[in-house]
């Protein structure tokens, strides 16, 4: 049974992305390839690019509403969790999961709480390069998603290529330019056993999904 | 009485689209080939035509927001295909903020800022906000396709939305929205009639570098369909005498052929298919209303010349 604070805050972060959809509907424009391969139902792992604040928001939007409650995306604790507003929005309305950057704390494994989320069966969207970094550009993949593969075999691994968010609010603006967004939804992944392995098929799946269309340059 | 003219002519569309319906369906059933295309396509005209009556009978103002709106969309997708350069987001954020200006004037009905606000002072102002990004590398590049964009998108298509408001005349009281409605009628009952004409009978190309697909078949059995069906409705709706409804009847269908190969043109040049995936079966907006760039315009400023 879910508490009255909690019931209230699924209220909250429902009319959140009531809200959001809207918004992505007029100011952006989605053409999203192969829907149908997002997972809605846990443990499961979501991992995207990423380029832009609206990465986050524009995943979960994509989602059924009544699903959102097992939607976790993961970020970084020292940028979400830095003020007490800020990380009461993150964990109630966004749903974050937040991990330690940096291992600061070493008695702690900084994934326990994707562990735990998955354990609970819930859905873990994750951005494996770290940060936006220079927009529409990727950088190198983290091994994190590799141990929480290795951890939870079943979970399926589904690689999203997301172009344009980078555009539309890159890092360092606050200003939002409208442009149409390319969501492509890849082939899931499953844990074959080998970190190595499972890391170079996840940035192979990468770059196919993002040569599927020739998007325009932006310099 | 001038609304039942146009209630008329509104059921007269919906009709026609009703038929188109019976035959795809009948075609497709038939057709061993996949006819899933054309069954989208169809569906897709019946979300447009409906958009299209709501807003049409529901008031002038709201005609204009949804023009505006596929001002907006039509732009937004010609900037999300373009090179843009990321210098430039500020310039295209004032870009898009002259599409609710550009409207306001059409429901002002202030003519005189209408005709000349993109055409001198958003031209003239792209690219002054251009340089204050201080980055030269592309200047050129940047600020002309930035503002072919916006005569395209927002300019030209504003024109339709201009017809709204024209009052009714002595020879016809359907008035603007009699006008727009030959206009929108005859401009993609052309393109589905050109494209028809091209299937059938199509051998001769006309532009094989740019639109491979186009005959002169096509275009010869379009224009003379559309010719006909001018001279059939424009006593219903226009104010224009046979002479004149000749003259639209010729200058709609050339003028949306060419705003078809021009758009056509663009995409070659950019390597794709479709400028987006909006509309089912058409492809983006403005694969949808290439040929409404062309003769907006044109037939606007007809028919302010002759009657008004």
């Amino acid at each position: 049974m879910l508490c009255h604070a909690e019931r209230r805050h699924l209220m909250l972060q429902k009319a959140f992305y009531i809200f959001v959809r809207i918004a992505i509907l007029f100011l952006l424009g989605l053409n999203v390839r192969r829907k149908e391969q997002l997972p809605v139902k846990g443990p499961a792992i979501i991992v995207a690019n990423h380029n832009s604040h609206l990465d986050t928001m524009v995943l979960m939007a994509l989602m059924p509403l009544t699903k959102l409650k097992d939607i976790k995306p993961v970020a970084a604790a020292d940028y979400f969790f830095s003020s007490p507003i800020k990380a009461w929005l993150s964990e109630h309305v966004l749903g974050i999961i937040a991990v330690e950057r940096g291992g600061k704390d070493r008695s702690r494994d900084p994934l326990q709480g994707c562990y735990d989320a998955l354990g609970d069966g819930k859905v873990l969207i994750l951005f494996p390069e770290g940060s936006r970094g220079e927009p529409e550009q990727m950088t190198d993949l983290k091994k994190g998603v590799s141990y929480l593969a290795e951890r939870f075999p079943q979970a399926p691994v589904v690689p999203v290529f997301t172009h344009g968010l980078g555009k539309a609010l890159p890092r360092g603006s606050f200003l939002l330019v409208p442009f149409f967004c390319d969501i492509f939804i890849g082939e899931p992944i499953t844990w074959e056993g080998n970190r190595i392995q499972f890391m170079n098929t996840l940035r192979d799946r990468f770059a196919a999904l993002s040569t599927e269309k020739t998007f325009a340059p932006w310099e | 009485m001038n609304l039942q003219t146009l209630h008329w002519a509104l059921i007269g569309i919906w009709g026609l689209l009703a038929v188109a319906s019976v035959i795809v369906y009948a075609i497709s059933r038939r057709s061993p080939k996949n006819m899933s295309e054309l069954v989208a396509r169809t569906r897709s005209w019946w979300v447009m035509v409906a958009i299209f009556t709501i807003s049409f009978l529901v008031s002038n103002t709201l005609s204009i927001v949804v023009f505006a709106l596929i001002s907006f969309l039509a732009l937004k997708e010609y900037f999300s295909m373009i090179p843009t350069r990321r210098a430039d987001r500020r310039v295209l954020f004032w870009a898009y903020l002259s599409i609710p200006v550009q409207y306001f004037w059409v429901y002002d009905g202030y003519y005189g800022m209408f005709a000349v606000f993109i055409p001198v002072y958003m031209f003239l102002f792209l690219p002054f906000a251009s340089l204050l990004t201080q980055q030269t590398d592309g200047f050129l590049k940047s600020v002309g396709t930035l503002n072919w964009g916006l005569m395209l998108c927002v300019f030209s298509i504003s024109h339709a939305a201009f017809l709204l408001i024209l009052p009714p005349t002595a020879a016809n009281d359907a008035g603007g929205p009699g006008l727009l409605l030959f206009l929108i009628f005859l401009t993609q009952f052309n393109d589905v009639a050109q494209y028809t004409w091209g299937k059938l009978l199509g051998r001769r190309k006309i532009v094989p570098g740019v639109s491979p697909n186009k005959t002169w078949e096509g275009f010869l059995g379009g224009v003379a369909t559309t010719f006909v069906l001018a001279l059939l409705t424009a006593p219903l709706v226009t104010p224009f005498d046979m002479a004149h409804a000749a003259v639209a009847g010729l200058l709609i269908p050339v003028a949306g052929f060419v705003g078809d190969v021009t758009v056509s043109a663009l995409k070659r040049d950019l390597g794709v298919k479709d400028t987006g995936s909006l509309i089912p079966g058409h492809g983006g907006i403005l694969d949808r209303i290439d040929s409404l760039t062309y003769t907006a315009p044109l037939f606007f400023h007809f028919t302010r010349y002759f009657y008004y």
